[in-house]
This record gives C-alpha cells, sequence and structure tokens, in this order.
C-alpha cells in the first residue's frame, strides 16, 4: 500500500480509537489513563524528513486536543517525542537499518530489545511532560509520580498488545 | 547576512521544534484562561461533527435508560401540576395555568431549553460535555446545564450549532452549593479522583452534618436556579486546621451515560453579572 495512504488511515483510527474507545472506559484510577495514541508518532517510517515528523506530530497531538477541549496540552508532548525521535533512533540502530527509507521502527525491523528500549524512553517522555503540564495547572507531586508510572505502565502494556496483535507487514532484516 | 541563513539552515530543524512548542504553550495558556481559543470555532464544529455520527449509533444502546429517566422526571413533573391540589376549604378542583399566574404580576426569570449530548469525556482531570444546540438556537456562554437528575455543568464555548459545556469534573469547575437542611453555604469542586463524587468546601464547623443529607444550588450563583439537585453527602472530613468540613458528595447525576440535557437561561444573568463585577461605589 502507498505509504501516505497508509498513515493517513492510521492516524484517523489512532485518533477515533483514543476519542471514543479510550478515553471512554471507566477510570480504575486517577493515576491510571489508558493512552495509546502516540503509537502513530512511534511508527511513522525510519527515512521521514525531521521536520515533516514535526509538523505531523504537531498537528496529530492537536488534532486529539480539538477532541478533548484541552488545544495544546497533547500536541506539546507530541512534538517533544518526534523531536527526540530520529536522535534516538541514530544511538539504537545500525548504520544502514537506519538509512533504510520506509521501513518503520518495529520489533521486526529493529530487533526485540532496541524497539522496547525505543519504546520505554519515549512513552516516560511523553508522559513526563503530559503530567508536568498539568501538574502545573493542579496536583501535587505525588500526583505528578504516581500519574507518570501508572499511565506509562498501562500505555507499554497496550503497546505490546497492539505490536502483537497488528501484524505490520514488513521486510525481514536482512540476516548476514 | 550570509551568517545568518546559514545559521538557521543549520538549525532549521531544532527552530521549527521551538515555533511548535511555543505554539502549544501559548494555545494551551490561552485555552485554560478564557477557553476562547484560536480558529477553536471551526474546528469545534468539524469534532461535534464526528462527535454528532458517532453518538447516533450510541444512542441507540441507552434508549431503555433514556427513556425511564425521562419518564421518571415526567412522572415527578406532573405531581407538581397545580391542579393535582385540591383546596381544603371548598369542594372545588383549583385549576390555575401559567398565563394567570404571569398576569397576577410574576416575571419569567428563567428559560429551559432541551439538548441532545454528543460527546462526553470523564476520564481525564479537564472533562467537557459537546451538545448538539449553539448560538443560532439560544446558546450563551455562562449558561448552567442540569439534566434529568441533577446539576452538569456550565456552558464555556458557543459555536454556531455546536457547545461545549464544563463538566462538573473539571479541576477549574467550581459551583455554589448549599446544604438542603439548614442553607449552609460552600463551593462544589472536584478533586479529579473519582467521577462519581464531589468536593463541597467551606462548610462551617458549627452545622450538624449527616451522611445522606441531600446538597442543591444555593440562592447565591447568577448563572444555576437555586435548589436545584446536586448530590447526597457521602463522607465528612474535617480538617484540623481550619473551622471548615469538607464533605465528599455522591453526584446525582450519573456521568458515565448523560443523555439529554436542559440549558438554563437566565434572563437578568449579564445584569447581576455586570453589577457584580463593578466596584462598589464610594458611599
Amino acid at each position: 500500500m502507498n505509504p501516505i495512504i497508509k498513515h493517513s488511515i492510521r492516524f484517523v483510527l489512532f485518533i477515533l480509537l483514543q476519542v471514543f474507545v479510550l478515553n471512554t472506559i471507566p477510570p480504575l484510577h486517577q493515576f491510571i489513563v489508558p493512552y495509546v495514541y502516540f503509537l502513530y508518532i512511534l511508527w511513522l517510517p525510519l527515512g521521514i524528513s525531521r521536520v515533516w515528523l514535526l509538523v505531523l506530530a504537531f498537528l496529530f497531538g492537536l488534532t486529539l486536543d480539538y477532541f478533548t477541549g484541552t488545544p495544546g496540552l497533547h500536541a506539546a508532548p507530541c512534538v517533544a517525542i518526534a523531536f527526540l525521535r530520529p536522535f534516538l533512533l541514530k544511538l539504537l540502530l545500525a548504520q544502514e537499518t537506519a538509512e533504510a527509507g520506509y521501513m518503520e521502527p518495529g520489533h521486526n525491523s529493529m530487533g526485540w530489545a532496541p524497539y522496547i528500549t525505543y519504546a520505554i524512553i519515549l512513552t516516560l517522555l511523553h508522559h513526563g511532560y503530559l503530567v508536568l503540564i498539568e501538574w502545573l495547572q493542579f496536583g501535587s507531586f505525588l500526583y505528578f509520580m504516581g500519574k507518570v508510572a501508572g499511565t506509562t505502565a498501562i500505555s507499554l502494556l497496550l503497546m505490546l498488545i497492539a505490536e502483537l496483535l497488528i501484524p505490520r507487514r514488513e521486510k525481514q532484516r536482512a540476516v548476514k | 547576512m550570509r551568517n545568518i541563513l546559514l545559521f538557521i539552515q543549520r538549525y532549521f530543524t531544532f527552530i521549527c521544534f521551538l515555533i511548535l512548542q511555543i505554539l502549544c504553550i501559548v494555545l494551551l495558556s490561552r485555552s485554560s484562561k478564557s477557553h476562547e481559543t484560536f480558529f477553536s470555532t471551526a474546528a469545534n464544529e468539524v469534532t461535534g461533527k464526528v462527535n454528532q455520527q458517532y453518538s447516533g449509533v450510541r444512542q441507540y444502546f441507552s434508549l431503555r435508560e433514556t427513556n425511564r429517566m425521562l419518564t421518571e422526571e415526567n412522572a415527578r413533573l406532573r405531581n407538581e401540576l397545580t391542579n393535582n391540589y385540591i383546596d381544603t376549604t371548598s369542594t372545588q378542583l383549583v385549576t390555575t395555568d401559567s398565563t394567570q399566574r404571569d398576569s397576577v404580576g410574576r416575571m419569567r426569570k428563567y428559560t429551559f431549553l432541551p439538548a441532545h449530548v454528543i460527546g462526553n469525556t470523564i476520564t481525564l482531570q479537564n472533562n467537557f460535555i459537546t451538545i448538539e444546540r449553539g448560538s443560532a438556537q439560544g446558546v450563551q456562554k455562562g449558561m448552567a446545564v442540569t439534566s434529568p437528575q441533577g446539576i452538569v455543568g456550565v456552558v464555556v464555548e458557543a459555536g454556531p450549532n455546536i457547545s461545549r459545556i464544563m463538566s462538573l469534573l473539571h479541576r477549574n469547575s467550581k459551583v455554589s452549593a448549599m446544604l438542603k437542611k439548614d442553607a449552609v453555604t460552600g463551593s462544589l469542586e472536584w478533586d479529579g479522583t473519582d467521577p462519581s463524587y464531589l468536593t463541597l468546601r467551606n462548610i462551617p464547623k458549627s452545622s450538624v452534618i449527616k451522611k445522606g443529607d441531600t446538597v442543591l444550588t444555593s440562592n447565591y450563583s447568577a448563572n444555576f436556579p437555586s435548589r436545584l439537585m446536586v448530590g447526597t453527602v457521602a463522607d465528612i472530613r474535617s480538617d484540623s486546621e481550619s473551622n471548615f468540613f469538607s464533605l465528599k458528595v455522591k453526584t446525582a447525576v450519573n456521568f458515565f451515560n448523560v443523555q439529554y440535557v436542559y440549558l438554563i437561561e437566565n434572563v437578568r444573568y449579564k445584569e447581576q453579572l455586570s453589577l457584580e463585577q463593578t466596584p462598589p461605589a464610594r458611599q
């Protein structure tokens, strides 16, 4: 499938999933909010230009924000992880993979260990920034720490499930 | 000049990042202050359309519950009709209709408008409800919103056809509420933990409170009519360092399935607000 069409469909699906499914689940606890929408940014192709990545992340976050009525709240962390993503990928990947155009970060293009490191670091950064903004408006330090920990745990669980459930057809990494 | 261009070229990504971050922070700070955001009415119309489609589907699953609530409300209102009461001194039925009452000199202060809920969140820290009725159909910013069971929130943004309500489950929401039995007034807030409990602060320790006491809207609110149902007292906590109780209030309305709401227009809202906001003239 044409990558532009594929990623546009993903854009819509991730927004709908977050707004109409995950945000309507009755909360278990104040600290546990199932966020998985930013997986869209994690799954954008490796070869995408850095400026495009920033602009897409901003639009994506802002779209979600207009559904939840908080313009800027989700857009800011999305832009932040989109900015840091290329640096992290450069650290984690071998040179030849990093230059492979339309491949996406995933367990079959990167291997499980680097992919999970990548996911954990960006999830922590995203939630850390998101909850920090909330903390500046209200709440306490306990709220900040508890919510970052709880939300990161539930997000990683959901991302693992998504990774196992959704087969992303990728060319296998060339075994040498 | 050439050096500046080279600098921009070299750090183009970083500059983009900074610009977008600053834009986000500006949007965020403007929205939490006034709820009048950059191109927000246009965006709200679009998200409203999507919400509308989705709620059209979801509505069918709760038709039974919605019907039950509306019939209960109808029954309650029918019981309050004047021709249900018999004058004890005569054998005749007293029939009074509303037009006669108005000609006696009573003025209408509140008008009710029905609206259909098309979007609702409860899981976030700042929750909003979207409704399908806008300024073209008589919605104004600041109108009070109630459901058949109890109060829901306040209108914060009114687009042409879609409006957004700040739900009681919003960290900045503040409504004046009182205890039914002795009319002691406090401030109703949400602490962000549980969507079925609110906190009523500033109730003096002199008042005697029991679990299960009814909480109503107070007489002091500009947008809410007095004595609308809010909820019941679920728990009493007393701060040791202050002279006030903070009460945990179970909401009368179930925020998980709000389907229909009423918008309440106070005819004298603007007059009251402008008077309260001007500093008193020196006497």
